[in-house]
């Protein structure tokens, strides 16, 4: 892809990494922060795939907009739940070869990180069900110095003295404010302007985005079967 | 009427990502253009069966490619598209979902009409894009590793009854399972059947089951047949014998290809049709498709089998489901659509 910087660029911002299905039509400026136009957010785990696509569309009619003035599309990569993170992945993904524009993948707890920002060291914990949460650390800049992990929340209890982190933003760091016993800055989940914030840079310089990798974190569950059972008594 | 119109299709029920086109004539022929697939069958090897969450990982990573592939193939480019076809149904939950939502940006970005239909017609539909129209009625016998069923199909864009199914395993898992016990790889359809063709298939009387009198006519069960291969295999060995394997596989191919034949072809005389459409994974099992051509030849029934690479999953029998709704003007799907993994062959669509 050719290497063209710009000076303003419509981007269709999505995720789905949390119970949110997160939909927005952001306008990025040089040297400006990015300007939601519009934005549809529902916090529902088992809906993303039927919301996405009707959010999407609802954010572009109501900044006016079309499919065909959409320059970039930046999606959450995770971590999160597999079933609900795929959806935005391939969502982007298929919009970006269908309107012939490029894809930016971000972390999501980067983009909460975004919106908790507050000139001190964050701690961003998202819920990863099973009692356990994905998480990341910030520095004082919104620079990602740790992360992100899956942990129990004791455990990452127990590493939050050698983080030094001053907040937590993020539904796992509300979830477990007990255990982590930490500040809430109110960013329970990512937004459109967060999302297109972290990768600002990129989008004005037309750079290349990286692969579309989702941020598993874990294994699928899967057992080897180990020698065949038997039917008649041994 | 218009002229020709493109049809995409895509499958991800199962473990094969695919995407299909197909052109609709004026005239209502189905032309394929493109059918690509990609398969993630060797990741799940190793666990003897398909580990939705691998399957669902392998689909994401497959969807975008494949669909270049198929693209580059029949020379179209997206814009090209005039309808997009999606499996909603049934099929693993996270598996459906990474195509259904594909579908649907594909169908947003392009502005075109989505249609969610269900992947048993799609195996039914196969065999329109190579052996042309299906009369009305016919019966279609789909076996696959998830399904084995009897269908009286009397429109392929609404009007499909399920008049028989499994009631335990489908056959292709009685195949798994039965590869298993004989130690051979996964899946177990090729190698059985490769092994049964040194073998003889009356050399043991496997049970074939619900064939009784009072047994439901058009049902199946492989359950049975499974446990009893594995019961007779262990009791050989317990005795210190020898496992003639080329004869069990031979027996126990023996055994589903003659239940699966007989009740199709009850299927077929009952009903007073004349054609039966075999269709699925299993289709391509040398015994099956030549007891059936034997025994449709004797009845005097016109058998129809689609070239293995369109029995198994692939995305273009989902676009020849999708043209059978094209043509017929259907309503077209909401981008709302919800996927449904228990989806019934009644509904050939979910709007
Ligand atoms: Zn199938």
């Amino acid at each position: 892809m050719m290497v063209v910087p710009l000076t303003t660029v419509l981007v269709l911002a999505i995720d789905t990494a949390t119970p949110a299905v997160t939909a927005g039509v952001v306008q990025l400026d040089a040297d400006a922060a990015p300007r939601t136009l519009a934005q549809r957010v529902t916090i529902d785990a088992k809906a993303h795939g039927e919301l996405l696509i009707p959010h999407l569309r609802e954010a572009l009619a109501e900044a006016g907009r079309t499919m065909a003035d959409v320059d970039a599309i930046v999606c959450g990569s995770g971590p999160g739940p597999f079933t609900g993170l795929r959806v935005g992945m391939v969502t982007a993904a298929a919009l970006g070869q269908a309107l012939g524009r490029p894809v930016y993948p971000v972390p999501t707890v980067d983009a909460i990180a975004v919106e908790a920002r507050s000139g001190h060291r964050l701690l961003v914990a998202t819920d990863a069900r099973r009692r356990e949460v994905y998480w990341a650390a910030y520095d004082a800049d919104g620079g990602r110095v740790e992360g992100p992990h899956v942990d129990k929340p004791a455990d990452l209890a127990e590493k939050l003295p050698s983080l030094d982190v001053a907040s937590a933003a993020g539904q796992g760091a509300e979830m477990y404010a007990d255990v982590l016993d930490l500040p809430i800055a109110l960013a329970p989940f990512p937004s459109p302007h967060g999302l297109v914030a972290v990768a600002a840079a990129a989008l004005l310089a037309g750079a290349e985005p990286d692969p579309m990798t989702p941020l598993y974190l874990r294994r699928p569950d899967a057992v080897v079967p180990t020698g065949r059972k038997r039917v008649t008594q041994p | 009427m218009t002229g020709d119109r493109i049809v995409l299709g895509i499958e991800s029920s199962c473990d094969e990502t695919g995407a299909g086109i197909v052109r609709l004539g004026r005239d209502g022929t189905l032309e394929l253009l493109a059918d690509e697939v990609a398969s993630s069958v060797e990741q799940h090897a190793r666990y003897g069966g398909v580990v939705p969450e691998v399957a669902s990982r392998a689909h994401l990573e497959a969807m975008i490619p494949t669909m270049s592939r198929a693209l580059e193939k029949s020379g179209m480019t997206l814009d090209d598209v005039d309808s997009i076809a999606v499996t909603a149904g049934p099929g693993l939950a996270g598996a459906l979902l990474v195509g259904v939502s594909a579908a649907k940006a594909y169908a947003a970005a392009l502005d075109k009409p989505l249609y969610g239909v269900n992947h048993l017609a799609g195996h039914v539909a196969a065999d329109t894009l190579e052996h042309g129209p299906l009369p009305s009625p016919c019966v279609a016998l789909l076996v696959s590793g998830g399904h084995s069923q009897l269908l009286l199909v009397e429109d392929l864009a609404g009007k499909i009854t399920e008049i028989g199914s499994t009631i335990d395993d489908a056959a292709g898992e009685a195949y798994d399972k039965v590869a298993r016990v004989l130690d051979l790889p996964y899946p177990g359809g090729p190698p059985i059947d490769k092994l049964a063709k040194t073998g003889n298939g009356c050399a043991i009387a496997f049970p074939r089951g619900l064939t009784g009198p009072r047994d439901a006519k058009y049902d199946f069960s492989f359950s049975g047949l499974k446990t009893a291969v594995a019961r007779w295999v262990e009791n050989r060995e317990r005795d210190g014998l020898e496992v003639p394997l080329a004869d069990v596989a031979a027996s126990f191919q023996e055994a589903v290809a003659d239940v699966l034949t007989g009740k199709a072809i009850r299927a077929v005389k009952d009903l007073g049709v004349d054609t039966l459409v075999i269709s699925g994974g299993v289709a391509a099992n040398s015994r099956l498709s030549g007891l059936a051509a034997e025994r449709c030849a004797a009845a005097g029934i016109t058998l129809r089998v689609p070239r293995p690479r369109l029995c198994t999953d692939n995305g273009a029998m989902i676009a020849a489901v999708g043209a059978h709704l094209v043509a017929a003007d259907a309503e077209p799907s909401g981008l709302n659509l919800a996927t449904d993994p228990g989806l019934p062959v009644s509904q050939v669509q979910i709007l």
